[in-house]
């Protein structure tokens, strides 16, 4: 990467690194102040009752292990998405060191001098007031600092959910193997950890009074700093977008749609996996699903037909890399005896059992073989290759890797390894080119745009034809890469904006143009 | 006025003070006098309510301890302990104030107890808006007697006031207190383990010894009609030069 791509990213997007920074600040100290309006006043109340506070502190210490995207994850079904799952998990993370400071700091104060402020006749609370806190103060500062330094890092997974942040830069940049995006979330992300880390320590050095008094107009900031998540952000429009970070960036995605309709929607990035829960539950209206997903049966969901052909075939086939079929050529013609099975509707019936009754890829890839006559129980003997396969992170490569492992793993002698969850198209390319992986599977208009990325010329002129799009990419994978298209599953799992179809239907929403019109209006 | 009245003290099955029975009389001076452990500072905090004695009574000014919130007690008895006692984020100022805001008093009047204080207890005056650790151990121990006279308290409680002091500055200091008028006048208990200090400053010493009161009475009754041989056997060592300055006191 060049300087210049990181800077020329920054003067385009200036306007949403505004946003995303604002959000983040907003959200780190709005979960700050929850933090410390139950943090404080719980480890005053612990260091007056050591008995619980063994418990308590060790509650609050299990939370903390909690990898954070765990953490999101477990609250997703309880909260569904967007910013309050995003809040709690960063309140959470905030909550041990406030109160385990809070408890220390107050249980150092010397108990000589708590008697000696009794025996004036204070009250506990003058005490409280007077004596301790102010003595606990650089303790409980220390840990009102390492709390908004955590809550900087960890804020940048609200991202994830649909809560915004600088996180929506750095997953979007990964997803998209582009190292500009990253930078442009990831730099702005640390410069505020660092800055906000060298602020309070400098205010955690001040004495005596001017500590107290630094502390209070902290205190008096920090809700101030919060209300940055409410700023008006740039123009809404009337209907929100739930899209995928990849979508987002690929310029076979949103990119496209601006090209060809002229489409704007304000947008909140969302993990793809989030989005459909997401549409559900009315936190965006609009999403960019894969047209073989079992959640657009399951949730009621309407796709919006792609009236203007933005986007290109998406065949589905297996990319495997030349040198290994010339060690193993039994299994190219093994793959190939799935090719007609997996249709569009039994593909988007496969992941619909997946997604909605949630069995597993294993179990929904085992009845598919035994329905088809292809299922075998494993080849008994040594084994006598690997066969490494991976996938990206979504159901329905989940389930075509689990197909190919019982498949491979029943008719030949090879062991199949598989590494799912590659976190998009690049990632997944890069790890076939270098050997990290065998095979994976792939689609035809994301391997021309993504990996290919030929002039508009050519690809608006493959655009309307499935099997020419197929020879292109399969020749031109072979020529450049010495990468091997198998011949297509027979599905075509295309990307495609969805709505609620109780939404979609009053508003008379059919298609992509129809969205565009109501957008406008 | 104080009355302590079969007063005793048990922690757990530990028995620290036992059947303790004394008066001070108004502007009385009596040290708590015995070895480490007797139970000098437990009965001493009884009074003021730090402890809440397991039988007994206490009386202060003919009023019962417990009959009033003990906050309202305490601002009304002055407390002096070693000079840990002061409170290290607070000037000598804030430090000498502390019981005279708890009571209200307008800013005005504060500043005025403070610079008579000072006056009386020979402090600069620029040590006002020092903090405690700035100032020597002497100074301390007088701010921490500043700080316990400000509010004119019936009483005064003071435990090993002059404890971490070296024995130079220690003398200097009892010295000077024995010649102040305000303390004089003042109900004052004192503990203490230093023979000499009892001496040079109670009216009335009370000889502790586990958790009992063996002997109250004036430094020559116990010098000279010690009780029993547990209280002669204690002033042995240092019997010439007591008697020596008990007379000269007189
Ligand atoms: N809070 C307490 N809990 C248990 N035992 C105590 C407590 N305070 C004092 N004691 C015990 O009571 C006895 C008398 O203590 P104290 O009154 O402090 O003695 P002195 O002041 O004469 O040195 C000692 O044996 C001491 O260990
Ligand atoms: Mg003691």
């Amino acid at each position: 990467m060049e300087t210049t791509d990181f800077f020329r990213f920054l003067a385009e997007q200036s306007s949403q690194l505004v946003t995303q920074t604002l959000t983040h600040v907003g959200l780190t100290f709005l979960s700050l102040v929850l933090a410390l309006l139950i943090g404080l006043p719980v480890g005053m109340a612990i260091s007056r009752q050591k008995r619980v506070a063994a418990l308590v502190l060790g509650l609050a210490g299990v939370l903390q292990t909690i990898p954070s995207i765990a953490l999101l994850g477990f609250l997703i079904p309880f909260l569904g998405i967007g910013v309050v799952p995003a809040l709690l998990a960063l309140f959470l993370y905030a909550l041990l060191p406030i109160v385990r400071n809070t408890y220390v700091g107050l249980s150092e104060v010397s108990p000589t001098l708590k008697e000696a402020a009794f025996g004036m006749g204070m009250t506990s609370r003058q005490v409280l007031m007077r004596l301790e806190i102010p003595l606990a103060l650089p303790v409980i500062f220390a840990g009102i600092r390492t709390a908004t330094v955590i809550n900087v890092g960890v804020a940048t997974l609200a991202a994830y959910v649909a809560g915004g942040g600088l996180g929506e830069f750095i997953f979007g940049g990964i997803a998209l193997n582009n190292t500009a995006m990253i930078l442009a979330g990831a730099i702005p992300a640390a410069l505020l950890a660092v800055g906000l880390d060298g602020l309070l320590a400098r205010l955690q050095r001040l004495r005596g009074m001017r500590l107290r008094r630094a502390s209070i107009l902290f205190l008096a900031l920090a809700p101030v700093l919060s209300a940055f998540y409410w700023l008006p952000r740039n123009d809404q429009t009337r209907l929100v977008a739930g899209f995928a970070h990849e979508f987002y960036g690929r310029a076979d995605g949103y990119p496209q749609l601006r090209k060809t309709y002229g489409l704007r929607l304000t947008t909140r990035l969302i993990d793809q996996n989030l989005m459909y829960e997401a549409v559900r539950h009315r936190q965006v209206d609009v999403i960019s699903g894969y047209s073989t997903d079992g959640r657009i049966q399951a949730f009621g969901l309407q796709v919006l037909a792609d009236d203007k052909r933005a986007f290109p075939p998406y065949q589905a086939a297996f990319v495997v890399r030349q040198a290994f079929l010339d060690r193993h050529p039994e299994v190219a013609p093994l793959l190939n005896r799935l090719r007609g099975l997996l249709t569009d509707s039994v593909m988007t019936a496969l992941n619909y059992r997946a997604d909605y009754h949630h069995e597993t890829p294993e179990t929904v890839a085992r009845e598919f073989l035994r329905k088809t006559g292809l299922d075998r129980p494993r080849k008994a003997g040594p084994r006598t290759g690997t066969l490494t396969v991976g996938s990206k992170i979504f159901t329905e490569q989940y389930i075509l890797v689990e197909i190919i492992r019982r498949l491979v793993e029943g008719h030949t002698t090879l062991e199949v390894a598989a590494k799912t969850g590659l976190g998009g198209t690049q990632i997944c390319f890069n790890a076939l080119r270098t050997g990290a992986i065998d095979l994976y599977p792939e689609y035809t208009g994301t391997g021309l745009l993504v990996i290919l990325q030929p002039g508009p010329a050519v690809s608006d002129s493959l655009r309307a034809d499935p099997a020419a799009t197929y020879r292109y990419v399969s020749d031109q994978f072979l020529r450049q890469y010495g990468l091997v298209w198998l011949p297509p599953l027979g599905f075509n799992n295309a990307y495609a904006l969805m709505m609620r179809r109780e939404q979609a239907r009053p508003l008379k929403i059919n298609t992509i143009s129809d969205l565009q019109r109501y957008l406008e209006k | 006025m104080i009355a302590v009245r079969n007063v005793s003290k048990q922690f757990g099955d530990h028995p620290a003070v036992r059947d303790v029975s004394f008066t001070v009389g108004e502007g009385e001076t009596v040290v708590l006098l015995g070895t480490s452990g007797c139970g000098k500072t437990t009965t001493l905090k009884m009074i003021n309510r730090l402890i809440e004695p397991s039988a007994g009574q206490i009386e202060v000014d003919g009023v019962d301890v417990r009959r009033k919130p003990a906050h309202d007690l305490r601002r009304k008895i002055g407390y002096v302990i070693q000079e840990t006692g002061l409170f290290p984020h607070y000037t000598v100022a804030d430090n000498i104030a502390t019981v005279p805001r708890l009571l209200g008093w307008e800013p005005d009047r504060i500043a005025d107890r403070t610079r008579e204080l000072l006056a009386m207890l020979k402090l600069p005056e620029n040590s006002l808006r020092r903090y405690p650790s700035e100032l020597s151990g002497g100074q301390r121990q007088r701010v921490g007697l500043a700080r316990a006279l400000a509010a004119h308290p019936s009483i005064l409680l003071m435990d090993e006031p002059l404890g971490a002091l070296d024995p130079i500055t220690r003398a200097a200091i009892r010295r000077e207190f024995r010649r102040l008028d305000e303390l004089r006048h003042t109900t004052t208990v004192m503990v203490t383990h230093d023979i000499q200090e009892a001496f040079e400053l109670g009216d009335r010493i009370g000889l502790m010894d586990q958790g009992r009161l063996v002997q109250i009475g004036t430094p020559d009754e116990l010098l000279h009609r010690p009780v029993n041989a547990f209280v002669e056997s204690f002033f042995e060592e240092q019997r010439l030069f007591l008697e020596w300055k008990s007379r000269r006191s007189d």
